[in-house]
């Protein structure tokens, strides 16, 4: 197939052998689980469980709120344990509301958790209830809850479900795992989606220096006559009432080129179909939607199983880790404890990063737990990380020419270091998608990204004070109309009583005249 | 956790500025050394004292700034601007000349700007301007190649003579080829009967004929360039762009008048043609970042070059070109940049209309 080329881009050492020839392993039900409650992009979940209630696998524990949100599930049996505050998986360590659950070891799944026999019976719109009914959230990182990307169908025009399996970001293997040993399944969830989607089309990006997720994806992807598994099941038990584009999608499995940031939603799209997704536009604009293969197999679980999402694969691997795994972990699990079944520490790591080093984010301690979107945690060495102070700018260019976007990320730096931020944004600050190639390349080693996560965050926090302004604007001004109006209307009160007190008046004045007058006579 | 919360990315190219510096002198090296041969002593004492003043202006500045002065003299960036205008000195060169060099380089050309990373000019190509237009004499005072050990050869003591002592040695001096051309076209001379004398092309490849200390071998330049190519310090952009431009003009105007111009192979082999491609031009701080921009400056530079050697007041034109083109660089900067990634080249956001939807999924059948 032909693809298309992107720009810049880096090649950053893979580092996938630590980890990529290690099996997923099931980790063991850690002591507690602490499951915060904001773990998707949008409203965080409202619980619906009290403290020391009693929970069984895979029951809700706190609700979607609002139209961007997902539910959060029980990952096993259990006895809630408190309803608190906890450190959260982030850069800031600061405490979030989670949920703490006691497993009780049972692992007892919930007696309403109950599968669909044929999935592409179900309309569109079904099949996204049960999808945002499970708590699946965009796998790859982003956690964008899944069910609003399937509902697109009724604002777009879509044609093709493209499935991100690059994992360009280098030292993950989850999804490689994920691919190898899943394929069915993961092909299943591709499947379901695409009928969701109403697409034709589907195809599957996978990098090249994953040859086995590559085969095993392809031998999965194969036409259903011949396919095993869930396909077939599909393929038998469809019903009549399908018609049979939405049936069978066609799904091509492509091997893109290994290069960094490939796996960016918007320039995998541009390599599988040759269009930019326009600034500041979805690439649903273009036709395209994009989920993860650990979507597509959370999608294939609740879907066939009606198993919510509550446990991801996690690849626990850097130098500085004694057994680099993959590991499948139940939400909420402290990261410590992935780290003591890896065999600890073979070194004190220079870095620990929850995600992959291009960008994945610091961790601020060891306790924060597991959330839907994390794929890695590293323990990186110094050698790794090659750190060195940073130097002065000597133009050299390599970011401009490492930039996917087409930016000059050493004038967007120069703006954000002298305080003109105004002048970073001219320059497309807010194209930035934060890759990090710029950064990688950077002979100087300045920290670019930082430069750039700064600069955005400033401009976002102004965008909230001048939002702030004009609402504060708004309120006073109808607060003045309304104090208006309620003089006017004393004015109009008082101008009334008086014109009654004076009818009055004239009316007695009226009155004692015809007295007189009748006296008179 | 006692790390520090830095943003990603995590890990890093194993590169630094002081690896590019040292790529570039690795590249240097072979022309350097068939230079510093072919001279003899007195080029060894001016390359040394050229590179030392450099460092120590370097040195100076810095602590007159307050800065830290080991991080920035290693990252070899005052050494290489030495080397550079070492190599575009005459070989016997007095002493004084590679100091105040040095000085015009370093302070001038660089830390008055803030640095490294801060000037607007080549620090080398300004020192080199200023020496010339300063020092006339002692700045085109070339001779023919007496290799290192040969019976005419200077010893180590008259070398330092030569270099420290301000003898003089009126015996062996010449022009540079550019200079000789020019001298004899400008008495009436046309190119077919001056050149056949003068330029052997094998010998200005090779550089076996008079000139700046380390500017005469183009073959071993031109190798130290791809060198730099391979290990992607240096892009082709600006190199292919001003030799290009320069082969093509040339070649044209020899096609126009033969006699009066000579043809492309002169232009690229004599002076400092190869040196400045690879090398002086291709300075990442004082050249455009974009690849579009670095092709205008190239072609830019090799127009000055071919216009100042031919119609201009000079024989070779490499330092006022690039200079002059140094000054553009800024305004490049501002209107050549990347394409934004789904934006037209004016920054509108990409508008398919229908196509993206009509289009897109037949494109890959």
């Amino acid at each position: 197939m032909r693809l298309f080329k992107i720009r810049g881009g880096v090649h950053p050492d893979d580092r996938k052998s630590l980890a990529a020839a290690r099996p997923i392993e099931d980790l063991p039900m850690p002591a507690l689980l602490h499951i915060p409650l904001q773990q998707h992009i949008g409203a965080a979940a409202n619980p619906v469980v009290q403290r020391r209630e009693h929970v069984a696998k895979g029951q809700l524990i706190a609700r979607a709120q609002g139209a961007v949100s997902a539910p959060i599930h029980a990952p096993t049996s259990g006895r809630i344990a408190g309803l608190g505050f906890y450190p959260a998986n982030h850069p800031s360590g600061l405490s979030v509301r989670s949920i703490t659950l006691q497993p009780d070891g049972e692992d007892r799944w919930h007696e309403d958790i109950h599968g669909v026999d044929n999935p592409f019976a179900l309309t569109p719109e079904e099949i996204a209830a049960r999808v945002a009914q499970a708590g699946v959230v965009g796998m790859g990182g982003a956690t964008f809850p899944s069910a609003v990307k399937l509902n697109l169908r009724s604002r777009y025009r879509l044609h093709t479900l493209v499935i991100n399996g690059s994992e360009c970001e280098p030292y993950l293997t989850c999804d490689d795992r994920l691919m190898r040993e899943q394929a069915d399944a993961v092909v299943d969830g591709i499947r379901i989606m695409a009928r969701a989607l109403g697409v034709p089309r589907v195809m599957v990006g996978i990098e090249g220096n994953k040859p086995e997720a590559l085969a095993a994806m392809r031998r999965a992807a194969a036409p259903v006559d011949g396919a095993a598994g869930f396909a077939t099941g599909f393929a038998t038990g469809t019903a009549a009432d399908a018609p049979d584009s939405e049936r069978t999608a066609e799904i091509t499995v492509v091997r893109l080129p290994n290069r960094y940031p490939m796996g960016s939603e918007k320039h995998l799209v541009q390599t599988l179909i040759g269009l930019e997704t326009p600034a500041r536009g979805l690439t649903a604009d273009i036709g395209v939607v994009v989920h993860n293969p650990a979507t597509a197999f959370a999608v294939h679980e609740a879907l066939r199983f009606g198993r919510p999402l509550i446990s991801r694969v996690v690849t626990v691997t850097g130098a500085a880790v004694s057994r680099p795994r993959n590991l499948r972990v139940p939400i909420g699990t402290k990261v410590q404890d992935l780290v003591d079944y890896c065999g600890g520490f073979a070194e004190p790591p220079a870095r620990l990063i929850s995600g992959g080093p291009m960008m994945g984010q610091p961790l601020p301690e060891l306790r924060v737990p597991i959330m839907k979107g994390t794929n890695g945690v590293l323990a990186l060495t110094a050698a790794e990380t090659s750190r060195r102070e940073p130097s002065a700018c000597i133009r050299c260019g390599s970011c401009v020419d490492a930039c996917p976007c087409g930016l000059v990320p050493l004038q967007m730096a120069a703006h954000t270091r002298a305080g003109d931020l105004e002048g970073a944004v001219s320059n497309g600050l807010m194209d930035c998608i934060g890759c990090g190639s710029c950064a990688y390349v950077c002979p100087a080693h300045i920290p670019l990204v930082q430069f750039f996560n700064h600069a955005k965050g400033e401009m976002a926090a102004r965008g909230r004070a001048k939002q702030k302004q004009a609402e504060t604007k708004r309120l006073a001004e109808q607060r003045a109309a309304r104090m208006e109006a309620q003089k006017q209307a004393k004015r109009e009160a008082m101008a009334k009583r008086k014109r009654e007190a004076e009818a009055k008046k004239k009316a007695e004045a009226a009155a004692a005249e015809k007295a007189a007058a009748t006296v008179s006579d | 956790m006692n790390q520090s919360l830095a943003a990603s990315p995590h890990a890093h190219a194993p590169v630094s500025v002081g690896r590019t510096m040292a790529l570039v002198m690795v590249a240097l090296v072979p022309a350097t050394l068939f230079g510093l041969y072919q001279f003899g002593w007195p080029a060894i004492f001016v390359f040394t004292v050229t590179l030392g003043s450099t460092a120590a202006f370097e040195a100076l500045s810095l602590l007159i700034a307050g800065r830290a002065v080991r991080p920035a003299l290693m990252d070899g960036s005052a050494l290489l601007t030495g080397w550079l205008l070492a190599l575009t000195l005459p070989p016997w060169a007095p002493w004084w000349v590679g100091v105040i060099g040095g000085l015009l380089a370093v302070v001038l050309g660089k830390q008055v700007f803030g640095g490294i990373g801060q000037n607007l000019f080549n620090p080398a190509m300004i020192a080199r301007v200023a020496l010339l237009i300063s020092f006339p004499v002692e700045m085109t005072r070339f001779l023919q190649p007496q290799p290192l050990f040969s019976a005419e050869a200077p010893g180590f003591m008259e070398g330092l003579a030569i270099t420290f002592g301000g003898q003089t040695y009126d015996a062996i001096t010449g022009a540079s080829l550019l200079g000789h051309v020019r001298t004899e076209l400008g008495e009436g001379a046309t190119i077919g009967e001056i050149l056949p004398q003068v330029f052997d092309p094998l010998a200005a490849l090779l550089g076996t004929v008079p000139g700046a200390l380390g500017e005469t071998s183009a073959l071993l330049l031109g190798l130290g360039g791809l060198f730099l190519l391979y290990k992607r310090v240096i892009a082709w952009q600006i190199p292919a762009a001003m030799l290009g431009t320069i082969v093509l003009l040339a070649t044209l105007m020899s096609l126009i008048a033969p006699d009066h111009y000579p043809g492309a192979l002169y232009h690229v082999l004599s002076g400092a043609t190869v040196l400045c491609a690879f090398f002086i031009a291709t300075d990442p701080v004082t050249s455009p970042v974009s690849l579009r921009g670095q092709l205008l400056f190239g072609a830019g530079v090799g127009l000055l070059v071919y216009v100042i050697r031919t119609w201009g007041g000079y024989p070779e034109g490499i330092g006022f070109a690039v200079l002059l083109m140094n000054a553009c660089t800024p305004m490049i900067d501002h209107y050549l940049k990347p394409r934004i990634y789904g934006r037209d080249r004016r920054g509108r956001p990409l508008d398919y209309g229908e196509q993206a939807v009509n289009a897109a999924p037949e494109k890959n059948r």
